[in-house]
């Protein structure tokens, strides 16, 4: 290993020099300092090539010093944190950092698919579509792994992500989006009025360019002033300095998403703090300062690792104090480069000469130049370079060609504002002839932009825009604004002479570096007719890689410019839609995962179920008994067959609490409830209950479930629990909006009553020892289907319904939430001499089934009434929602599917749901499909497997056989269509 | 995309479900004799016709994690401006 860091200068930068780092990249350690980038710290130690291309695995070195970087993406980490295409120039470095190049095999140095370089006419625009189209079983085998292994963007972690992502609200009067010059001046203009403000920026130090540059500001050096600022902004109470904090989409009604990256520069994030931390920030006015990005000039060998953007070479040797290398030239075509590279060789670095396209440059700089020892060579052009990482550079002059030997070659074209954020509405950005880039056209309402981002490139503009937004966004909203002393800074020159293409330079010419699309391809592209800039991006891939073209979006489009004789804002632009930045989809779901998807519900007897060892279920939201397995039972069939029978022959309890539960009282609920139900419920008596169908207005099915009338104005509706939500915003609809005439008030009461229902031939004699003495139990007191308000354990009132579900004599007692593992304990002991059985939904199941009850499966909203079997339900005499509809011709067409049961010939055979019926004899095809089973059971009282289903004139075809299809399980056999309802039809058990 | 709930102020969409169309009529089954295909009509037409306008849209948000109001928005399709908001039991002009 060559010394440390032998490209640091001795002195400089805003590195922490009494902070070293420790780091390794590709396995070799490496130091660096607090402050550094990992790019900054691998070109101090001269690490120059750090990766390979993305088609030609071209060797690839650091180009840029910011977001838009497209070559150096490493993996970053290892094991479950390993992440992949990170850009080294945004990776802040922490002590034991590890990265990895990427897209090389089997070594960075060594590269064996580098030869794709030699088919590249081969992998050029559109291979894509022309190379890996025929025939299409090589894609499997061929193409794909080929592709994958070739032009792998890097390896995701394996393992699950080990960190935490949350999310946060934030709200402000103004949120100024980059805290560069312009955004600290917004922010200071802002937040000394008094008004709410964010600042956020995507570096872990304010200050933007001012960090990368030499000027000075109020008499202090340009960092040292944008510390003095954000040490203001820290102060005051009202403002929000966010660092490290990516503002990357602006959405409706001034919405913003921000990702804070919390923990990504330590080496694991903190205790109890998350990696990142997504931020919905809602900012009444908005400022964006996003400055604007470098962008190159083309030309043959422009990939060689040395060769960087100017700025770049300026960031790295003012911010960081590292020499990107011992010989720098710059190639450009404006006034800011040379003034970045001056200031670079002031800071000690050598450089050799400037190349720059234009004939006439400003004579000061010139001879500042010279000054320095810089040879200046104007009217000139790079036109190859050569080396593996670059060696030696071939100018054209207008006195001939020569050879510069250096091995870093800065590069301008000029700049780019970052308009990203303004587009995100829709809005397409202007070209301006001046500084030869777009700015931003319509922005989003209530966002302006300031400074470079808004096409002004000078120092001094920029200051004065940002305090002059920031006032201006602080006093639209009302907050006074005391006078701001703005510093007076002079707007430099920028000059520019647009250059794009060294059209006469030999080899690959790249435009998007990330992608490997060089001028030439957009050359292909124009000669095949793909002429719009969409055209140009798809067919090329052109700016569609993850840096989405930041360095190569208006190159591509003046080459296309050049190419057609249009002009660039003829030719258009691509429109750049959220993130900004990628987004990680940790950041993005945040606790949404796994098992914290979304709230896990329980039953109030949800620890008492546990403790009886109760296999539980997810049915919506809800963890629900399944059903509570004893010793010794070999599978839960026969645990459930267990519980069935316990329940037909003595007492079973299950918990039903989940079951939607809806309140409504007032002079009009009977009324109401006829509106929505298919049958009447005004008629119904005080202290009775009763079943109900209601429909979706299109006649189909919605929900069922019993309400029971407490009280001449008062209701208690239950719905099935998965549709509690739903029938509950339906019935706030009815009400508001078609029928805000009726005086009902509805109220959701599903978690506030536990509801426990016990069952059984025994279950009266268990009910009568919890409730208190003054209830009446009896047949007479409270008969089949009887609803009563009542007192149980001493005290703790109680809704007393007389309903059943299994067919047996049963109850459900509902007790206040709180008191309902308390009810299951009560019942358990009034019921142990008669062996009470806890059963759960399986069991709840079989015997629905066996009683040939609907339930969900057969309520799939493809189901009117008569195809249930409810028809005959629906009351004739009153209007209720989906009554019209339900009568079009095709949902009372009698060969419509009709509820059925079902029952195997050979009854050994188990039944299963989803197979579908054929005739006897039919080809199994969709046209002879005749329906199919929504619910099997084993049925302990029959001793075989049952069912039910949908059966084309299924109520006409009772004792017919049918085949029951299930390609799925490769099963066929016959069944014989019966009745709904294999156990006590006449229902005498219930009235009991 | 914030809606401004008369009743709760300025909320998060998130907050709210998405009906549609606020300016249809059920039809009145009294209007017209049962049996009458026009009511059906009428019906068809209010179950499943719907206009599709890139411009101003009245329609019904429920404010499902607030007060539990139908709330009747007047949105521009076309950017997710918001012109007003009245609750559906206050017949006001929304726009
Ligand atoms: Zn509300």
């Amino acid at each position: 290993m060559s010394r440390p860091d032998k490209n640091r200068l001795a002195s400089g930068g805003l590195i922490d020099r009494a902070a070293p780092l420790s780091f390794r990249f590709d396995g070799h350690s490496y130091r660096g300092y607090a402050g550094d980038t990992l790019a900054s710290a691998l070109l101090a130690n001269g690490v120059r090539l750090v990766g390979r291309s993305f088609k030609y695995h071209r060797p690839r070195g650091i180009f840029s010093a910011g977001a838009e970087e497209p070559n150096a993406l490493v993996e970053l980490r290892s094991g479950a944190r390993r992440e992949p295409n990170t850009r080294a120039t945004v990776v802040e470095l922490f002590d034991g950092l590890e990265a990895t190049s990427q897209n090389r095999w089997p070594s960075l140095g060594l590269d064996v698919l580098s030869v794709n370089r030699f088919l590249s006419p081969f992998l050029g625009a559109g291979f894509y579509y022309k190379t890996f189209m025929w025939p299409a079983s090589f894609w499997e085998k061929l193409y794909e792994p080929f592709i994958r292994r070739a032009a792998g963007l890097g390896r995701a972690a394996e393992e699950a992500d080990p960190d935490h992502y949350e999310k946060a609200t934030a709200f402000c009067d103004v949120l100024v989006i980059g805290a560069g010059p312009a955004g600290l001046m917004a922010a200071l203009a802002a937040g000394r009025t008094g008004a709410r403000v964010i600042l956020a920026d995507e570096d872990f130090l304010p200050g933007g360019r001012l960090n990368a540059e030499r000027r000075e500001v109020h008499g202090r050096a340009g960092a040292a002033y944008a510390a003095h600022v954000a040490a203001e902004l820290a102060s005051l109470p009202n403002v929000r300095l966010m660092t490290r904090t990516t503002v990357f989409g602006a959405y409706d009604s001034g919405t913003y998403g921000a990702l804070e990256r919390v923990g990504d520069h330590l080496p694991v994030p903190a205790p109890f703090q998350p990696r990142q931390r997504l931020w919905r920030i809602i900012a009444r006015r908005a400022v964006l300062a996003a400055g604007a990005t470098e962008r190159p000039i083309v030309f043959g060998g422009n990939d060689r690792p040395g060769v960087m953007l100017a700025g770049a070479v300026g960031t790295y040797v003012q911010r960081h104090a590292v020499l990107p290398g011992r010989h720098i030239a710059l190639f450009a075509n404006n006034d800011d480069a040379w003034r970045g590279m001056l200031a670079a060789s002031e800071a000690g670095a050598r450089v050799e000469a400037i190349i720059d396209v234009r004939e006439e440059v400003s004579p000061a700089l010139v001879e500042a130049a010279r000054a320095r020892d810089i040879r200046v060579l104007a009217g000139s052009r790079v036109i190859a370079t050569q080396g593996r990482k670059l060696r030696t550079v071939d100018v054209a002059t207008p006195r001939g060609r020569e050879q510069l030997v250096v091995d870093t070659l800065a590069v301008s074209g000029g700049w780019s504002p970052a308009v990203h954020l303004t587009c995100h509405h829709g809005g397409r950005p202007v070209w301006n002839e001046a500084i030869a880039a777009f700015v931003p056209g319509a922005s989003p309402a209530g966002l302006t932009v300031a400074g470079a981002a808004n096409g002004s490139f000078g120092l001094g503009a920029a200051l004065r825009e940002g305090a002059a937004q920031g006032a201006e966004a602080a006093e639209a909203l009302g907050f006074p604004v005391p006078p701001l002393d703005v510093p007076a800074v002079e707007d430099e020159a920028f000059a520019l002479q647009p250059f794009w293409h060294v059209a006469d330079s030999k080899g690959a010419a790249f435009v998007d570096l990330q992608n490997d699309v060089t001028a030439k391809d957009v050359g292909i592209a124009h000669k095949e007719g793909f002429r719009s800039v969409e055209h140009l991006k798809r067919y090329t891939t052109l700016g569609m890689a993850t840096d989405q073209g930041r360095t190569s979006n208006v190159t591509g489009l003046a080459i296309m410019a050049s190419l057609t004789g249009a002009s660039i804002p003829e030719t258009g632009t691509t429109i750049f839609r959220p993130p900004y930045t990628p987004v990680s989809l940790g950041a993005l779901a945040g606790h949404h995962r796994g098992k914290d998807f979304r709230p896990v519900r329980l039953t109030p007897t949800h620890e008492w179920a546990a403790r009886q060892g109760a296999v539980f279920v997810e049915t919506g939201a809800w963890l629900r008994a399944q059903y509570f397995p004893r010793k010794g039972e070999k599978d839960w069939l026969e645990t459930v067959t267990r519980e069935v029978t316990a329940v037909r022959s003595s007492v079973g309890l299950i918990d039903v609490s989940t079951f939607g539960k809806i309140d409504l009282q007032g002079p009009d609920a009977g009324s109401f409830l006829d509106r929505v139900y298919i049958n009447g419920f005004s008629a119904l008596a005080v202290g009775k209950a009763r079943y109900g169908v209601m429909l979706r207005e299109d006649g189909m099915v919605m929900d069922d479930g019993t309400t029971a009338r407490l009280g001449p104005e008062h209701y208690v509706m239950t719905t099935t629990t998965a549709n509690a939500a739903k029938v509950y915003q339906h019935l706030e609809f009815c009400l508001q909006v078609l029928w805000p005439e009726l005086d009902v008030a509805i109220a959701s009461i599903s978690e506030q009553w536990a509801q426990i229902a016990i069952a059984g031939p025994r279950s009266r004699e268990v009910l009568a020892r919890v409730v208190d003495a003054d209830v009446d139990v009896s047949n007479e007191g409270l008969p089949f289907i009887g609803a009563v308000e009542g007192r149980v354990m001493g005290g703790v009132k109680a809704r007393l319904f007389r309903l059943s579900f299994s067919g047996e004599l049963g109850y459900e007692i509902a007790v206040p939430a709180r008191h309902g593992a308390a009810l299951a304990e009560a019942l358990m002991a009034a019921g142990e001499e008669f062996g009470i059985t806890p059963y759960g939904t399986e069991a709840l199941g079989v015997m629905r089934i066996e009683k040939g009850h609907v339930s969900g499966n057969e309520l799939s909203g493809q189901t009117a009434a008569r195809d249930l079997g409810l028809g005959r339900m629906a009351s004739t005499k009153k209007d209720y929602i989906g009554r019209v509809m339900a009568g079009r011709p095709g949902l009372v067409d009698p060969a419509r599917p009709g509820f059925v049961g079902f029952r195997p010939v050979e009854r050994a055979r188990r039944l299963r749901a989803g197979a579908h019926f054929l005739s006897l004899g039919a080809k199994p095809e969709t046209a002879n499909d005749e329906g199919y089973m929504t619910s099997v059971a084993y049925s302990p009282h029959l001793g075989h497997w049952i069912g039910l289903g949908l059966l084309v004139r299924g109520p006409e075809r009772i004792g017919e056989r049918v085949r029951a299809y299930d390609p799925v399980r490769g099963e066929e056999f016959e069944v014989e269509v019966c009745a709904p309802g294999f156990i006590d039809p006449e229902g005498e058990r219930l009235r009991g | 995309m914030r809606i401004p709930c008369p009743y709760c102020g300025e909320r998060d969409a998130h907050e709210f479900s998405y009906l549609g169309d606020a300016t249809l009529v059920r039809p009145d089954p009294a209007a017209v004799d049962a049996q009458d295909s026009a009511l059906a009509d009428r019906f068809h037409d209010y179950v499943y016709l719907r206009d599709n306008p890139a411009g101003a849209h009245r329609e019904w948000w429920y404010h499902a994690n607030g007060c539990r109001q139908w709330v009747r928005v007047t949105r521009d399709t076309r950017n997710h401006a918001i012109a007003g908001a009245s609750l559906a039991r206050e017949p006001g002009d929304a726009a």
